[in-house]
């Protein structure tokens, strides 16, 4: 009677007979959450919020801005001498530098070379988390080329000298371009502006970062010897200028005046803006400005930072500000419909009940959607979007400012009066600032330059994602412990079969780990072009992992025998376990990976199943089921996910084969965290589902 | 030490020169000073001078006519035998107004507040008699100055400051804010406030817009020494403003400026209780010389005769006004020292204002005096575990030729340099890794290292103090020191207001103890006035570093919220299953499930069902407890949820 069996068991308790629930609908479960993982995401750009600017202190937009337009006019007689020497014949890259230096001590400032080297790169991944040494860097510079920042600072005239704020301005100093100079225009004109004003709090540094090794290359050098003893700081580059070819009286004139005495310095910095402008003209009625965040693995800065620019843009000097979208996804048809539904259902909605307020038109559900892909692109790469990026690696926050001006020759002067009172504006602001930026987020994803998704709302699409797997790894579990045969002679060793499975599962991992080191010993081999260092990457990787295979196999053929034949169940069940840590560990990292990652590895590791179990069963079912298996294991290779990703955005022309080992090796230069995800989370899982696809009952 | 000691002897004769002469007198005094000097980045130095003197009481008695009566009830009440009390906005430039002069030496000063003082009691009452005077200041200055009582907040230097008797303390506040409610109460103590005299001049926008704002005040008292030579208490309060004149003349020559034009402001006769009220204008040792060498140039050229130290005529400036006296420094064997104009403001009144203006004829350069090392001072590392704080000094030699004084040739000449440092405790220095660089190269930092004294900082207690004296060789170029720390944690209640800025290590003080910078006057009358015997004074060439702002970890403040919400439902949900399981009694619940199928129907489907068996004359039993039954009826439920939804969505969305 069931009666009688119910008055014997006492019920579990309730949040226990939830989870055996949970465990036992796991494949509804997992369907359900994996689609409302699916859904949540692409909701996003309809929930996002509007930014507003967190901390009352910052007031951005009360004062009037003070740039005239004679500071703007000043500006453009400094970039058309920029312009002039960068025409003269012979150019050895000191000239633009001593000019520089001279305006800035006309103005006021103080002045001082920095003399850098670009660093060799090294892999250190997760930096971040230890944060660079507080040693001495000891080099030794050999002459053959070297590139000069030249670093002006305003001190302020009350202030207490413990903060200040970054103007970087990064240009070629051998041969400039015309934008490059527009750029230092605008960073002059308000230079001298700022040398003159009375408000100022915190110390103004400019950086004219020579971008002869690349631009981040040059903020980081100068960063790097910032907060470190640099040899500027141990000896007196007396011998600066001899080693250019032509010394000249100039030079030694300015030096008199204190230029390149040692490494100068002005207190713990507040914030960065790297100003830029592009080269084509924006092709809107306005000038164009774009801002670029991202920076190393994924960290943002204060969202506030990003609010004040792009509201003084906006209501102050009136620019078209946009942050970077993937273009191709705008004019996809399946984005457009879903976004035309989604405008339906909140339609309905407000019709049933005024007070709903939700969706949005579809051509702003488009676009948010491209700018979040691309938000979640750029944080997932680890990659910094500019060189802004060496800032945060020291928490400093800093964004890249990109102006497209209108026209690209005429008007030079109405468009250094507007940038120039933009970033006026943006470091008053600053200024008044007392604490750091803490106020407002600092994990978000932008949907517009006015919209965001904040950390507790995009978490929610990932956890959906990633919450079947401990319950489905459990169900399997329960499912191989409960179905042994009955002929089994010792029960007890059941219960610890798993450890064979989570052996199998270590050592994919621990190969895993092997293969995110053979990159760096292939960079040993000169002159190898990226095909064939691709191509040596895959076999090794494919020679070890037989290897590996073997040695662990002769141990797993011996014991095939006296095992029940169910084995594969347990290995999924660790798989998806190993999947699921280590999702979580790398969503802690970074989340966009995690998030993206995700995607991928989540419905691979739920549907795996034997091929062998399909073809034998034979129902259209299984048969569908197996068809999925491979399209999902073919889609989660990462080569393969990278190459169909890109040409889906950007057509299947150009796609080679070698893009990913290139892509490869800007994430692991750039120490990405990704790059480690990729060999150590998401490679183990995808060879331990081939595994299990490829299982012999 | 026996520089120091020489100082000393020589103050305390010339005092008791002064004070034989007053004998008989035993007068307050009073007087009034104003030093103006142009500077060489275009900009203004004015240094006001007010001394204020009491005789000693015992003598004297205790009414005071014109010595303020708070501080002598200060001197009094706590045995302050020397203090000095700073209030500073902006930093001093010492690269470009000079680290090697009186001035420079003696009143630039940290930002923010900086308070020193000497006691005359018992070695164990120091810090009581601190923690009271920092209080009664606190109060006399509007100033928070009693944030200095913490013994995290001071500390006790042993050499570095004054004597080294261990009855001093010393205490920064690097993030006080400076402005007219602090200078207020400060010009209560002058007699005639800003009412009449130089003080007149301080209009408080003109002298808080300048470069840099320092007011002063240092007290001296021998109150309790009874002998015939005390001089009772002296009362020094200086202000010290740099400014940007207004007027421009061009982008090659000096400003031309006047007292009106740099204060908005002028003079109309002197304070009537000032003894002497003098104007002086100070044209620096480089800028002299510089004129020297124009006025050869000039003399080659049409041979005029040039009078002496002439002011109309001369042919770098002119002076709107005929100095009642020049005074010329004694310089060294090549040079010539600075010049002072001297003027006197007594015979000016209200309709004819003493308003001096000084116009520049030629465009000319020159450069402060420095020290011979100068510092500067940043943080290294990031992140909010550790870092390191490091001291660089760089030579001043090449950029400017001067021959220092005490060079005792190349090859066996060393420069002494000191350094006090004093580190909150938050922020836990490791004093072994100390290490000097010379010139670039690591040395072993025992053998240039004449003195060190280590007290290291404790917890919450007291700060970590570190005094040491360098030795360098003279051809150094480079020294750097540095010192790594760990950031320590704080208690969420000892977190300040505005916490997320970082905390402040105060300025480290760089003394140069074998040089002193004075000026040395022919005319041995010019001590009569206490400005210039200031100026003749010796005092060591000081320096300070700038202060370094630390970012500590600073938790969320609104987390406590958060905190005690999840502890609240932690507590809530322990305590629940806990009381569930301890009042449980297993046996009844058996009980209570077998009797549950009966009680489980409701009232009136027990009566339905009863009245239904009655009907078909069937006897009555329980319903069943069935599964099926049981969720068909739960879906039959949600499904007349659904429908009645549906039903109002379809109705709400047909009538709008």
């Amino acid at each position: 009677m069931a009666e009688v069996s119910a008055v014997v068991k006492p019920k579990p308790r309730p949040i226990i007979r939830v989870g055996l629930f949970l465990i036992s609908h796991s494949l509804v479960v997992s369907n359900v959450c994996c689609i409302a993982g699916v859904l949540a995401l692409l909701l996003l750009p309809v929930i996002a919020k509007n930014t507003y600017i967190s901390e009352n202190a910052l007031m951005p937009g009360s004062a009037s801005a003070m740039l005239s337009s004679d500071d703007a006019s000043d500006g453009h007689v400094f970039l058309n001498k920029i312009m002039s020497i960068s025409s003269m014949s012979i150019n050895t890259g000191i000239e633009i530098p001593e000019m520089i230096a001279k305006h800035i001590i006309e103005s006021g400032g103080e002045v001082n070379y920095h003399k850098f080297q670009p660093i060799s790169d090294h892999f250190h991944p997760l930096q971040f988390f230890l944060g660079p040494d507080a040693g001495i860097v000891q080099e030794n510079y050999s002459s053959t080329s070297y590139g000069v920042n030249t670093v002006g600072i305003v001190r302020a005239p009350c202030g207490d000298g413990k903060e200040a704020i970054v103007m970087v301005t990064p240009y070629n100093s051998v041969k400039p371009t015309s934008s490059e100079a527009l750029s230092l225009g605008v960073a002059y004109s308000v230079f001298s502006l700022l040398s003159r004003v009375s408000w100022l709090a915190k110390d103004i540094i400019w950086l004219a970062a020579d971008s002869r090794h690349g631009e981040h290359a040059a903020v980081a050098a100068w960063l790097r010897d910032y907060y470190t003893l640099s040899s500027g700081d141990l000896e007196k580059n007396l011998d600066m200028c001899s080693a250019s070819s032509s010394p000249g009286h100039e030079v030694t004139s300015v030096k008199r005046d204190g230029v390149s005495n040692g490494f100068r310095r002005a207190g713990t910095m507040a914030a960065a803006l790297v100003i830029k402008v592009a080269d084509s003209s924006s092709g809107f009625e306005k000038d164009g400005l774009k801002i670029y965040a991202e920076a190393s693995n994924g960290q943002m800065p204060n969202l506030d930072l990003i609010n004040i620019v792009n509201y003084l843009a906006v209501h102050g000097q009136g620019l078209q500000v946009r942050v970077e979208k993937i273009w191709s996804l705008l004019d996809s048809w399946w984005l457009y419909s879903l976004g035309e539904l989604q405008e339906l259902i909140g339609k309905v909605a407000k019709s049933l009940n005024p007070q709903w307020k939700f969706g949005i038109p579809a051509p702003d559900y488009v676009e948010g959607c491209a700018t979040l892909a691309s938000s979640l692109y750029n944080q997932a790469l680890g990659v910094p979007t500019g060189p802004h990026g060496a800032f945060r690696d020291y928490q400093v926050d800093a964004i890249t400012l990109e102006f497209s001006p209108r026209f690209s020759t005429s008007q030079r002067v109405l468009f250094l009066l507007h940038t120039g009172r933009l970033v006026e504006g943006v470091i008053r602001s600053v200024n008044n600032l007392l604490e750091k930026f803490h106020q407002s987020f600092f994990l978000y994803l932008m949907t517009s330059p006015s919209r965001f998704v904040s950390v507790g709302i995009y978490m929610i699409a990932f956890t959906l994602l990633i919450a079947p797997l401990p319950l489905v790894a459990a169900a399997l579990f329960s499912d191989a412990s409960k179905s042994k045969s009955p002929g089994e002679s010792i029960p007890a060793s059941t219960s610890w079969n798993w450890l064979y499975a989570a052996k199998t599962v270590l050592v994919v991992h621990l190969w895993g780990a092997i293969v995110t080191i053979i990159p760096h010993l292939l960079c040993q081999i000169p002159n190898s072009s990226p095909l064939i260092s691709l191509l040596a990457w895959i076999t090794s990787s494919a020679v070890l992992l037989f290897f590996t295979r073997a040695a662990s196999g002769s141990l797993s053929l011996s014991r095939a025998t006296q095992l029940q034949t169910r084995e594969w169940t347990l290995l999924k069940a660790v798989t998806v376990a190993a999947t699921f840590i280590g999702l979580c560990l790398m969503s802690v990292i970074n989340y966009a990976t995690a998030e993206i990652g995700a995607q991928l590895l989540v419905p691979m590791c739920l549907m795996a199943v034997p091929l062998r179990v399909d073809l034998t069963a034979k129902t259209t079912k299984t048969v569908a089921r197996g068809a999925c298996n491979v399209l999902l294991v073919f889609v989660g290779f990462p080569p393969t996910a990278f190459l169909l990703s890109k040409g889906a955005l950007a057509g299947f022309d150009g796609v080679r084969l070698d893009d990913f080992w290139n892509w490869i090796e800007s994430l692991r230069e750039w120490n990405s965290a990704t790059y480690l995800y990729i060999c150590m989370v998401h490679l183990p899982c995808w060879v331990l589902c081939v595994h299990i696809l490829l299982h012999r009952r | 030490m026996s520089r120091l000691k020489s100082f000393l002897l020589l103050f305390l004769a010339l005092f008791s020169a002064t004070a034989s002469i007053k004998v008989e007198e035993l007068n307050e005094e009073f007087t009034e000073a104003l030093l103006l000097r142009p500077l060489p980045d275009r900009k203004v130095l004015a240094h006001f001078h007010f001394r204020s003197s009491a005789p000693p009481s015992q003598r004297y008695g205790r009414h005071h006519h014109i010595f303020p009566k708070s501080i002598y009830q200060l001197v009094r009440k706590f045995q302050v035998r020397e203090m000095e009390l700073s209030f500073t906005q902006g930093r001093w430039n010492y690269e470009r107004w000079g680290g090697f002069d009186p001035i420079s030496s003696s009143n630039a000063k940290p930002p923010g507040v900086e308070l020193w003082a000497e006691f005359d009691v018992p070695h164990d009452q120091v810090d009581d008699s601190w923690k009271n005077l920092t209080h009664a200041l606190s109060g006399l200055f509007c100033a928070s100055i009693n944030f200095l009582e913490r013994s995290t907040s001071y500390s006790a230097p042993h050499w570095s400051f004054g004597s080294a008797s261990g009855k001093l303390r010393y205490g920064t506040l690097p993030r006080e804010a400076v402005c007219t409610e602090n200078l207020t109460p400060w010009l209560k103590l002058l007699p005639c406030r800003d009412k009449a005299g130089l003080s007149l001049l301080m209009d408080r926008p003109s002298i808080y817009r300048g470069y840099y704002h320092s007011q002063r005040l240092h007290l001296k008292s021998d109150e309790s020494d009874a002998s015939e030579t005390s001089t009772g208490i002296v009362l020094e309060q200086t202000l010290t403003v740099v400014l940007r004149p207004d007027t421009f003349s061009g982008k090659v020559l000096q400003p031309n400026w006047s007292l009106s034009s740099l204060f908005g402001r002028s003079v109309s006769g002197k304070c009537s209780l000032s003894s002497s009220s003098n104007v002086y204008v100070q044209f620096e040792q480089n800028l002299v010389s510089a004129w020297d060498k124009l006025r050869e140039a000039s003399e080659a050229s049409d041979n005029a005769i040039s009078v002496g130290e002439g002011f109309q005529d001369n042919p770098l400036f002119e002076l709107s006004l005929p100095p009642k006296r020049v005074i010329r420094e004694s310089g060294n064997f090549q040079k010539a020292g600075s010049i002072l104009y001297e003027f006197s403001v007594e015979d000016s009144n209200q309709f004819k204002p003493f308003d001096l203006r000084l116009n520049w004829k030629v465009p000319v350069a020159w450069s402060s005096p420095q020290a011979p090392l100068q510092a500067s001072r940043f943080l290294l590392g990031s992140g909010n575990e550790r870092g390191a704080i490091a001291i660089s000094m760089k030579s001043t030699r090449s950029t400017d030729n001067v021959e220092r004084t005490g060079a005792y040739g190349e090859n066996e000449c060393w420069l002494r340099v000191g350094i006090f440092q004093m580190v909150p405790w938050y922020v836990k220095v490791y004093y072994h890794t100390l290490k000097l660089f010379l010139d670039g190269e690591p040395q072993s930092s025992t053998e240039n290292m004449e003195k060190i004294l280590v007290s290291p900082s404790e917890d919450k207690v007291s700060t970590g103090v570190l005094e040491m004296i360098l030795r360098l060789p003279c051809s150094v170029r480079t020294a750097a020191l540095t010192l790594e720390f760990d950031k320590g944690f704080l208690h969420i209640d000892e977190y300040p207001p505005d916490a997320n800025q970082g905390f402040d290590i105060p300025s480290a003080v760089i003394h140069f103890a074998d040089f002193v910078a004075n000026m040395s006057f022919h005319e041995n009358s010019l001590n009569q006035v206490p400005i210039l015997s200031k100026l003749q004074e010796e005092v060591p060439v000081i320096s300070y570093t700038e202060v370094l702002l630390v970012p500590l970890t600073t938790p969320d403040f609104s987390m406590p919220y958060n905190v005690i919400t999840i502890t609240c439902t932690v507590f809530a949900l322990y305590f629940g299953s806990l009381l569930n399981a301890l009042r449980r009694r297993v046996g009844e619940e058996e009980k209570l499930l077998s009797g549950k199928g009966a009680r489980k129907a409701g009232p009136l489907t027990l009566m339905i069902s009863k009245l239904a068996a009655k009907l078909r004359g069937k006897p009555w039993e329980p319903p069943e407890q069935s599964d099926s039954g049981r969720s068909s009826s739960k879906y039959k439920l949600i499904a007349k949820v659904a429908l009645v939804a549906g039903v109002a969505a379809a109705w709400q969305f047909y009538f709008q």
